[in-house]
């Protein structure tokens, strides 16, 4: 919280505000000190509050229209496409919103990466961040079920075949989700309960981040700690305020991009047939968002170490803070992990594509490399790393680059303090 | 702290624990036991299907339980080859003596035992299924022979009801 007190200009507001104080909390969120240099991959926070809510919004006036039952499912959101008012418009919002939400969510992390904003005294937000993004994940995937297409339905059988590769009980726990033998209308009925749910649970989480992040404050391109209030910082508002509406102004382009002009382009024509236990689709793909973790399953031969080896790739983001044993946060005075980290993205990417690709041939190989590689960049190169590389001299304060401060620390902090 | 008498209050509150955790779980597995297939799921166990119009090499798919069920005829071609398979070559050894009691006939879940796509009829490199998912291989007996599924295709309990009718389950 700010360090200064608050008190309401009006004699109503100080009322309210000694029984509820939502006035000052509101002072500390205008006020709240802000690192001067963000730059614009700091803006993908506000984008992601924005994607939360459209999926919120366009998904709540959906689920009037929509019929959660494996017999009507489908009919109901072609219904919604069709005869609904601007039930196309609605739909097509939440469905690209949902990659949108996940475009946004995977900058955001790889600036984190860069950054390195998961460091202490960070790593509680970094933590709640991750349990953020499996929940989108559980939200998208249960989500993509609810037209009962092909795609849903068999989606939604592989996913939950992933459970049964855990010994003994298994099988028990895959016919648990799905309430019968097979994917049917108690398993479409279950994953609308939860796909409704599980946006509030992340929105309840976005509080806790956002509490998190304003105990030490954002992380900076520079990644040293700065003073606050100094003059490192401006207000949140007006200055990070504008700046985050005129990214969140250019999101809204490419998103409306998609929803105007290629609705489709990032689902799968598959999806448009009806369910139909008997007959699998040809090629199943997951949604683009979650390609790089299955490349990383259909790499691995063995069915149990494949589930694991997926469920790692994610959980491993866990436990980063502590694999990185540098104690320096941003890879702008990394000069080796500047070059692994574009190698991570890259490796990602790949891994994106190949999961894409029928597991064959050279795909699988590639695959196979990609995934070596991905766990030895968190298991092995970086906590080595921190210890070996030969870092740049950070400098003092945010604005010392800039200005040019003196070499000699002594006379530096002396000008800094002067300047307070 | 460890060479403390216990005392009556400690009795007290190891009591209450312990009522306390066994009224959490009987509150609990009512609402954990719900998604358990329900008494009409279970009620359609059993399914008769009328196989006399299958030729030799033909398969049908039906559906039981939710479920695709494979019936293929096999030809003598095939029935040999699944027979003349050695065991050691196989992931999941079963004889398919013991998978096709009457050899002509061959009843299973037409489900890869990796994640549950339904595999694809006379494809693969042992001329019996393909499952395209994840590419897994299954010989002329439904058994796994390459890819990543752990099991052979689960043989239903099944019985004829006369020479013309299977009834499954």
């Amino acid at each position: 919280m700010s360090d200064h007190e608050y008190t309401p200009k009006s004699k109503a507001g100080k009322w309210f505000n000694d029984r509820l104080p939502l006035l000052t909390l509101a002072n500390h969120l205008t006020d709240y000190p802000t690192p001067k240099n963000l730059n614009y991959w700091w803006t993908f926070g506000g984008i992601l509050t924005f994607c939360l809510i459209t999926q919120i919004v366009t998904g709540l006036t959906l689920a009037m229209h929509y019929i959660a039952h494996a017999d009507m499912a489908f009919e109901s959101v072609e219904h919604i496409m069709r005869d609904v008012n601007y039930g196309w418009l609605i739909r097509y919002i939440h469905a690209n919103g949902a990659s949108m939400f996940f475009l946004a969510v995977y900058i955001h992390i790889f600036r984190s990466l860069f950054y390195g904003s998961y460091k202490s005294p960070r790593e509680v937000i970094w933590i709640i961040g991750i349990i953020i993004y499996l929940l989108m994940m559980a939200a998208a995937f249960m989500g993509y079920v609810l037209p009962w297409g092909q795609m849903s339905f068999w989606g939604a059988t592989v996913i939950t075949n992933l459970f049964s590769a855990i010994p003994l009980v298994g099988e028990g726990i895959v016919t648990w989700l799905w309430g019968g033998y097979s994917v049917d209308n108690p398993t479409l009925t279950r994953f609308f309960t939860l796909h409704y749910l599980i946006p509030f649970l992340i929105l309840g989480l976005v509080v806790l981040h956002i509490w998190a992040l304003h105990v030490p404050g954002n992380n900076n391109p520079v990644g040293i700690d700065i003073k606050k209030p100094s003059k490192d910082t401006v207000p949140f508002h007006p200055y990070i305020v504008i700046k985050d509406g005129f990214a969140l102004l250019m999101f809204m382009i490419v998103f409306a991009f998609f929803v105007f002009y290629a609705p489709n382009i990032l689902g799968h024509a598959d999806n448009y047939i009806e369910a139909n236990p008997l007959v699998t689709p040809a090629h199943i793909v997951p949604e683009w968002y979650l390609l790089p973790f299955y490349a990383i399953l259909r790499s691995v031969p063995d069915k149990l170490l494949g589930v694991v080896a997926m469920l790692s790739a994610i959980l491993i983001l866990a436990v980063l803070p502590w694999l990185d044993t540098s104690k320096i946060r941003s890879a702008v005075f990394r000069p080796l992990y500047k070059q692994f980290y574009w190698i991570l993205v890259a490796d990602v990417l790949i891994l994106g594509y190949m999961g894409a690709m029928p597991a064959e041939g050279l795909y699988l190989l590639i695959a196979r490399v990609a995934t070596a590689y991905y766990f030895l960049h968190f298991l092995v190169i970086l906590p080595v790393l921190g210890l070996k590389e030969r870092t740049i001299p950070l400098p003092l304060s945010i604005t010392e680059p800039v200005l040019g401060g003196s070499p000699n620390m002594a006379m530096a902090k002396k000008k800094e303090s002067k300047l307070e | 702290m460890s060479d403390k008498k216990p005392e009556r209050r400690d009795f007290l509150f190891t009591a209450s624990y312990a009522v306390g955790a066994v009224g959490v779980a009987a509150v609990v597995w009512p609402l954990v036991d719900q998604m358990n297939p329900d008494a009409s799921v279970k009620a359609l166990a059993s399914t008769e299907v009328d196989v006399s119009s299958l030729k030799p090499g033909n398969t049908i798919t039906v559906l039981w339980r939710g479920k695709p069920v494979f019936i293929r005829r096999r030809t003598q071609e095939e029935i040999a080859e699944a027979r003349s398979v050695k065991m050691e070559d196989l992931i999941h050894p079963e004889k398919d003596e013991d998978r096709a009691k009457n050899p002509e006939w061959l009843v299973m879940l037409g489900v890869c035992t990796h994640l549950g796509c339904v595999p694809l009829n006379d494809k693969g490199d042992y001329d019996g299924w393909f499952c395209p998912c994840h590419g897994s291989h299954y010989d002329t007996s439904g058994r796994i022979r390459k890819g990543p599924a752990p099991w052979n295709m689960e043989v239903p309990k099944y019985e004829f009801v006369n020479a013309n009718t299977i009834k499954i389950g």
